[in-house]
């Protein structure tokens, strides 16, 4: 079937097997590969991205329920969130493997767009379904807490 | 394509591949001459800006080698760090061997440690060449010239390393460069060097094996046998024929599974939903995890070899009928999987010659033998790209080179012509074996007068070196397993009487090292006895450990320096009300760790509030990155000692995905303080080291809060709860 959407503010359209996630045919069909591939089941969010501006995990999204949406991928963030993230996560060398990173940074972003200055148990709540293998936990959460102070100017 | 299975073949052929590829070689044959590329020698290029290309014979699977290779290479050449990149060596163990191993590979801890004086000699050499080039073309003496920031300068001209490559002379012979002394460092043990690998790895750029997409690429999974040592018998893909995408499925000619192939990765896997199969079970293994426990346990009574030099059990035992009082623990630890966050894969794609694999490759001389055997093809024309490797905790390192294997016959099972990713996923990494083996230790110490006479220990648990052809004759003819034994067999405490007596369990699960290895568990045993001792000795655990720790050689002497400085940066004996503290060291890879964990206490769950550590690694290159890799060893290990295990029911794996081998998360966490011993002595390494001490610091910490031991793992299974 044909599926259209807005890819980082490109219209696309795909054509794919209805029951596919979005995950795959981001990787493969739209050739997207930082968003990752961890588990397949919802558990460690390697694969999130934003579904109108919300965090959804791509593996557990079928592709049909993104027809006419607006899909935001690692390659595609923008804006104040976006930027003190990242920059946070440079000047703290957060990254190991760095496999997970990308899903970390999306659901980072999306924590301090709702939450500006988030407290550690918001840090838990938000971050506690992302998993890094290599336990880079403890550079997460100053990296959040530093991209916090960055935003607050 | 003709495929050769046996497996003996296969170890056979990486074996001979390792032996050929390193006869006949200099040390230094790598630093020969430049060339017009910019090619400085092996390990360094220089690009016409100017940028320094270190060429990294180390794979990055997040432990910082690659930031660790460029610190070394842009010291000697006092290159601008910024303008420094790295990029992977092509698998050719002639240039790129591991000298620890003799072989082209990343493990053991080994990568910076073996490459100290090999990257700074590169350096220093492409540096000479430089120096040699601007002083011709300028007409001045090499001593009037000096290089900073990687601008070259002599009185008032000045030049970038690109604008001199082009007057290198490729002819020039190298003597043995000078190096910096180490006062002279400007990289090396400084902090604010920016990791390599961060801008990719923030953006989503970098790439992973399973990133890379060649044309014409077909996409493969396995059914693989639910239980260790099955055959395939038949099976049935007539469902599997209506999945769009679905291309064929053919099984292995080991019969050890049945490779599934699909457009892409999805059709691949909703045609393996599809297929049935059957197995035979006749020499699988089918025993449930109550029965396998009791088989480790029942061996403990059997030692089969003594793994300490003039250790004697009979002697041990008369003297411990002797002692005043017997100090006694017998621990049980799970299997473990490695879970690196990015699932094993790989690609494969025909070359002319042979083949060419893209993967996050930890030990390409064996990929290339193994795989060279298989397809018939000389080991040479195996080539591998090398992407970064999403993880691994020592599970891309097989000595059997499993996953690109099962790439390689499937590749040949398709004809040989067409590029193919094979991908695990989640499922086949929890349930695909390789594990840290099942392990059983009992300790008996034996105190008179609170002081130690006499220890017979027991280790039961796979061996994980013997019997691949990685072992030298010598430890072979020991029938000693160094990777199952250290930490127990080679303790640096003073303890007289030591008896180690082992036993390797049979079992067709296959096992495979584990971050840390046999530390992951000898740590444990030995932290948690000598804590007991401590207890019935009734003496500080710090104290008695210094006692131990007092006979003044070198390696007693660096683990008690990093147990004081732990001890004391922790506040050791002055916990706060409601704090608990265990303390732990251990050394590993040559590197000394101590650990102090700190737990609170909250309806009788316990929360792991912080962890204070301190490491001694020698000369430390980079010091963010030796403490990113003991907060990340501590959260690793932390995690796995909590609450993972594999179990078994009736031979079939119970666990299956993180939801039911539940990985340590952001709220799991604690607090870590990491604090670096200076030191002259040569660097060591870091990626593992952190790991050992944690299970042990926690245990102990957990019996000062509770008054209960931890003798079985993981901690879940003892009966702790966790916040
Ligand atoms: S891959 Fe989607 S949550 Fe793990
Ligand atoms: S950085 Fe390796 S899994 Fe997070």
């Amino acid at each position: 079937m044909a599926i259209k959407f807005n890819l980082n503010g490109n219209d696309v359209t795909v054509e794919a097997a209805s029951g596919t996630p979005l995950l795959w045919v981001l990787r493969e069909e739209l050739g997207l590969t930082g968003t990752k591939f961890g588990c397949g089941v919802a558990s460690c969010g390697a694969c999130t991205v934003h579904l109108n501006g919300e965090p959804v995990r791509s593996c557990s999204t079928l592709i049909e329920d993104v027809a006419n949406t607006s899909v935001t991928t690692i390659e595609g963030v923008k804006g104040a969130a976006a930027k003190a993230v990242q920059t946070a996560w440079q000047k703290l060398d957060v990254v190991q493997c760095g496999y997970c990173q990308s899903g970390q940074i999306m659901s980072a972003i999306n924590l301090l767009a709702t939450n500006p200055k988030p407290t550690d148990a918001d840090i838990d709540e938000a971050m506690g379904g992302n998993v890094c293998r290599c336990a880079t936990y403890v550079r997460i959460r100053a990296a959040i807490h530093h991209a916090a102070e960055i935003m607050e100017g | 394509m003709t495929i050769d299975t046996s497996r003996r073949t296969f170890l056979k052929g990486s074996l001979a591949a390792g032996g050929a590829l390193i006869i006949g070689l200099r040390p230094d044959g790598q630093l020969a001459a430049a060339t017009a590329d910019g090619h400085l020698n092996a390990f360094v290029r220089i690009l016409p800006d100017g940028t320094v290309e270190v060429i990294a014979k180390h794979f990055e699977m997040g432990q910082g080698t690659t930031t660790g290779l460029a610190t070394l290479v842009a010291e000697e050449l006092d290159a601008d760090w910024g303008r420094v990149s790295t990029v992977f060596a092509p698998a050719d163990a002639a240039r790129y061997k591991n000298l620890a191993f003799g072989a082209q590979g990343t493990g053991g801890s080994t990568a910076i440690a073996n490459s100290y004086l090999q990257y700074r000699k590169a350096g220093a050499a492409a540096r000479k060449l430089i120096v040699e080039a601007a002083a011709k073309s300028w007409g001045v003496a090499e001593t009037s010239i000096s290089i900073d920031n990687s601008i070259v300068r002599s009185g008032e001209k000045s030049a970038h390393f690109g604008e001199l490559i082009g007057g290198i002379d490729a002819q020039s012979e190298l003597g043995e460069p000078t190096l910096k002394e180490p006062s002279q460092f400007k990289l090396i043990g400084k902090d604010g060097l920016s990791r390599k690998d961060t801008p990719q790895k923030i953006n989503g750029s970098a790439k992973f094996a399973l990133d890379v997409a060649v044309p014409g690429m077909v996409h493969a999974v396995l059914i693989r046998s639910p239980r260790f040592g099955g055959k395939l018998v038949s099976f049935s893909v007539e469902k599997a024929k209506s999945v769009p995408g679905y291309i064929d499925a053919k099984p292995l000619p080991t019969n050890g599974g049945l490779v599934v192939f699909g457009r892409n990765t999805w059709a691949a896997l909703q045609a393996r939903e599809a297929i049935t199969t059957e197995w035979d079970f006749s020499s699988a293994e089918n025993r449930s995890s109550k029965q396998l426990i009791d088989y480790h346990r029942s061996l403990l009574d059997q030692p089969k070899v003594q793994a300490v030099k003039g250790g004697d059990l009979a002697g041990t035992d008369a003297v411990l009928k002797g002692a005043d009082q017997v100090v006694e623990a017998e621990l049980i630890f799970p299997p473990l999987a490695h879970a690196p966050m990015e699932p094993l894969n790989c690609v494969i794609e025909p070359t002319e010659k042979g083949v060419r694999f893209h993967d996050g490759c930890q030990f390409p001389s064996i990929v290339q033998g193994v795989v060279g055997h298989i397809l018939k093809i000389d080991p040479s024309n195996v080539e591998v790209k090398t992407v970064f490797a999403g993880g691994s905790f020592g599970r891309r390192a097989t000595p059997v080179a499993d996953y690109h294997s099962e790439a390689a016959m499937a590749f040949a099972l398709l004809g040989g012509k067409t590029p193919v990713k094979l991908v695990w996923t989640r499922e086949d990494d929890i349930r695909g074996g390789f594990y840290r083996p099942m392990v059983a230790h009992r300790a008996r110490v034996g105190l008179k007068g609170g002081k130690i006479v006499g220890w017979d220990h027991r280790l039961v648990a796979k061996a994980l070196l013997l019997n691949t052809p990685m072992v030298s004759e010598e430890v072979k003819k020991s029938g000693v397993d160094p990777a199952t034994a250290e930490g127990i067999n080679d303790t640096h405490y003073a303890i007289p009487g030591m008896s180690v007596g082992m036993v390797y369990p049979e079992t067709p699960m296959p096992v495979l090292w584990w971050r840390s290895v046999g530390h992951t568990h000898t740590a444990f045993a030995m932290e948690t006895v000598i804590d007991m001792v401590a207890e019935a000795s009734k003496m500080d655990p710090v104290e008695l450990r210094l006692q131990l720790l007092a006979g003044g050689d070198k390696d007693q002497q660096r683990l008690a320096g990093v147990l004081k400085l732990a001890a004391e940066k922790a506040q050791w004996g002055k916990a706060a009300d409601g704090r608990f503290q265990g303390i732990a060291v251990h050394k590993s890879f040559n590197t000394y760790v101590a650990e102090v964990a700190e737990i609170s206490l909250k309806d009788g769950a316990v929360k792991v509030e912080k962890v204070t550590c301190a490491v001694d690694c020698g000369v430390c290159v980079n010091p963010d990155v030796v403490r990113a890799q003991m907060e990340g060893g501590i959260g690793y290990g932390l995690g796995a000692i909590m609450r993972n295990e594999i179990t078994f029911t009736d031979g079939v794996v119970d666990q299956s995905n993180f939801p039911d081998y539940e990985p340590i998360r952001i709220n799991d966490m604690p607090q870590v303080d990491v604090h670096i011993v200076a030191s002259a002595e040569p660097p060591s390494g870091v990626g593992e080291p952190g790991v050992p001490p944690i299970g042990p610091a926690l245990a102990n910490a957990i019996h000062k809060a509770t008054g209960k031991r931890v003798f079985e793992l993981p901690m879940t299974r003892s009966g702790v709860k966790f916040v």
